[in-house]
């Protein structure tokens, strides 16, 4: 059936309720919420979250906007927790302990910040991904410990001004370039991995969740997911935000099956950097007179790392 | 009947681990625990349990990965030593305040640094106000025998709390002694299934672990915490009755010899309470009256039974495998004098530091405290320095 946004949204209940306390404008909840729509109905599901803004604007005592059975244990583990759950779900059912409903399965889907996951709970998503556990680890990727107040993390943009990487007068913002993480999962051969955002009717994002959460095995999604708050924008363009994220090729959308990269989305007219740079306060100084070679070097980054990923899916389908 | 054996320490508590069958173990090697996770990844690659094994990546991993399973609706065990305990202290504090009952097995080892690989309880008393329920155990059958009841204690629906197993590094983890194991159908009735009221797996139900827990709330779960510790005092008692029954073997807060006319004793914990024993016989050979309190429960800590069993004393000496570098003294010395001191028992106590990295402590060096305390005795109770040590060059 071919994907349509209405129909989604219409015979598909959110699972991911209003209420939660994250702000206006923030990426996180579309991903969320579309990503568990992906779920097939009856369906049981078991959310793993990180320490972030997520975990602690959606489940505060006695409340959960989670309508999925859910467990936060701290910032560093979620792959770990998620592992756990996995793991006991797989000798129960061995044992005959656990009886599902007819017809349903359960599946295992971990959400972490880019701090949660990039940084402190690397090695805990990395060992999860390569003892093959039956899960989907999605990181929602807004590019700094935002929950702590916008720190810098190594998902950081370069050059962008953060609390500890702040845009002075000697440094400009964060002098490191981004670490590439959607690469390094490819390089652990997951059977699934996939790099999107929510943009237009959300049908890149729905159909790479549904693909990561029903192919067997671990998976992993990195999902861009702005923030009003760490990135000056209004809040009412996330969605201009996303879209200039991928027409300008910062965040590309592609996904890796099997040993092949494969570009799901190639912008007709691929856009200058300085459109998604400039509706963000983060990168402000970079528009000051005489700091136009930050631009530049930004651009050039992004170029190359675009350039890199065309080769490799070229190489790779041969 | 039951089964005669010859097993170091790590077998014993693998083998306790292979009778009880956990649903899930998730486990990280290290000196000196490693074997247990050795052990126990053989029985499950010759399907002799139906575990499912987690060769985690890390300790930290270890303990996320026991609270998920444990949170799922599963039995989760681990087992760890030292830096491992300490790498996993973060996610202990979960596990209790998440009321998840996972049981541990702990081989102790000094904590570094610098590095050390050999007995002493630095790392258990680390982790002492984390919320665990912790047993001691002088040797192999003790560790055995703790964990065969581990389940039960922590699993009871008035606890809900995890639960560590402490036996010696090394001292006793890698001695060979003779061993009693109770037959596997006895040990399967006793440590039953384990049936979760909320679990994260249940089709039925779909649940929250793990909130953010703010002012409104906190205290009052962490009260509820504080309770179930005090509850699990009944339950270990009870716990042990149901287990005597079984193999006739009797298990209490604590192991009192010689005890009840002593005029001096020692408090100690673990294998040192052999070499302790030893010198009691001796003493009490020569007429002198000499005792010996080995703790096994330290957690939840009994203030009035322990002040009680020490009261008639003229002196005590209570050993620390630890120094808590405080300027003031050892764990078990401050928990033992206030609780003498809240029971209103006023009898001479010092403190002796002992056995760190795995220094020998010998019938000479236990000789020589009973020595000391006699000579408190004679000298009208007079104490110069409380907080002492034992066998370190100065
Ligand atoms: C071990 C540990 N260190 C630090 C923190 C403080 N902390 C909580 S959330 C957070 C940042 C989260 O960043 P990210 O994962 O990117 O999620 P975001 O809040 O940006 O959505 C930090 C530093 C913590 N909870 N635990
Ligand atoms: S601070 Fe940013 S990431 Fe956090 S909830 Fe607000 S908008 Fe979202
Ligand atoms: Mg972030």
């Amino acid at each position: 059936m071919a994907y349509n946004l209405k129909e989604v949204v219409a015979k598909k209940p959110s699972r991911f309720t209003s209420g939660h306390r994250m702000c206006a404008g923030c990426g996180a909840p579309p991903v969320a919420r579309m990503i568990l729509r992906a779920l097939h109905d009856g369906d049981k599901a078991v959310v793993a979250n990180s320490t972030g803004c997520m975990e602690v604007s959606t489940c505060i005592y006695p409340y959960s906007a989670w309508t999925d059975s859910y467990i936060h244990t701290a910032f560093e583990c979620a792959g770990a927790t998620c592992s756990g759950v996995e793991a006991a779900y797989k000798s129960l059912k061995r044992q005959g302990k656990l009886v599902e409903n007819d017809g349903s399965q359960t599946k295992f889907i971990s959400f972490g910040g880019d701090g949660g996951t990039y940084d402190i709970g690397l090695q805990s998503l990395s060992g999860a991904m390569e003892r093959g556990h039956d899960m989907t680890y999605v990181c929602y990727d807004n590019g700094a410990y935002m929950n702590t107040g916008i720190q810098r993390s190594s998902a950081t943009p370069k050059f962008a001004d953060t609390t500890t990487s702040p845009a002075g007068t000697v440094i400009p913002g964060k002098m490191q370039s981004r670490k590439d993480l959607t690469l390094i999962m490819c390089s652990h051969h997951l059977p699934y991995v996939a790099q999107t955002l929510a943009m237009g009717n959300f049908k890149d994002l729905y159909e790479k969740a549904e693909k990561a959460i029903y192919t067997e095995g671990p998976t992993f999604l990195n999902v861009l997911a702005p923030c009003p708050r760490g990135w000056g924008y209004n809040t009412e363009d996330l969605m201009l935000i996303n879209k200039l994220a991928a027409d300008t090729c910062y965040w590309p959308i592609y996904e890796f099956e099997n040993g092949k990269y494969h570009v799901s989305y190639k912008p007709a007219k691929k856009l200058p950097i300085e459109e998604f740079l400039r509706p963000q306060k983060r990168f402000k100084h970079m528009f000051k007179p005489g700091n136009e070679w930050m631009i530049k070097a930004f651009q050039d980054e992004v170029d190359k790392r675009w350039q890199e990923l065309l080769n490799l899916e070229e190489i790779t389908n041969r | 009947m039951s089964i005669r054996e010859r097993l170091s320490g790590n077998e014993a508590s693998a083998i306790a681990m292979k009778q009880i069958n956990p649903d899930v173990v998730a486990a990280f090697p290290i000196t000196p625990s490693t074997e247990i996770p050795q052990y126990f990844s053989t029985f499950v690659s010759n399907g002799q349990v139906d575990t499912e094994f987690i060769a985690v990546e890390s300790e930290h991993s270890a303990m996320s990965s026991c609270i998920g399973a444990e949170a799922a609706g599963a039995r989760a065990m681990t087992a760890t030593s030292s830096n491992g305990l300490s790498y996993m202290w973060e996610m202990l504090y979960i596990a209790s305040g998440s009321r998840l009952p996972i049981v541990l097995s702990l081989v102790n080892r000094a904590v570094s640094g610098p590095l050390n690989i050999h007995n002493d309880h630095s790392d258990a008393m680390g982790v002492r106000d984390a919320g665990w329920i912790m047993l001691f155990s002088e040797n192999n059958q003790e560790a055995y025998d703790n964990l065969i009841m581990a389940h039960q204690i922590a699993e009871n629906s008035n606890v809900m709390l995890p639960l560590m197993v402490c036996q010696d590094g090394f001292i006793t983890s890698h001695s060979i002694e003779n061993i009693e194991l109770i037959e596997d159908d006895k040990v399967k009735e006793f440590v039953g299934t384990y049936k979760p009221e909320h679990y994260l797996l249940n089709p039925n139900e779909q649940i929250a672990v793990g909130p953010m827990d703010l002012q409104a709330y906190l205290f009052e779960h962490k009260y509820q915490q504080a309770e179930a510790m005090r509850n699990a005092k009944k339950v270990i008692l009870d716990v042990a009755d149901k287990f005597e029954k079984m193999t006739g073997r009797k298990y209490g807060f604590f192991e009192e010899y010689k005890l009840d006319d002593a005029e001096i004793a020692i408090v100690c914990m673990n294998s040192t309470a052999g070499t302790t024993k030893a010198v009691v016989d001796d003493l009490r050979a020569k007429g002198i009256k000499a005792g010996l309190l080995k703790l096994r429960v330290y957690r939840p800590f009994p203030v009035e039974e322990i002040s009680k069993a020490l009261s008639h004393l003229k002196a005590v000496a209570i050993l620390d495998k630890t120094d808590s570098v405080n300027a003031a003294g050892g764990p078990l010395f401050e928990d033992v004098t206030s609780a003498l001191y809240t029971q209103n028992v006023h009898i001479p106590a010092v403190n002796y530091v002992y056995g760190i990295g795995g220094r020998d402590t010998t019938t000479k060096d236990i000789s020589k405290v009973f020595e000391d305390l006699q000579a408190i005795v004679a000298d009208n109770s007079k104490i110069d320095n409380p907080y002492r040590y034992l066998g370190v060059r100065i």
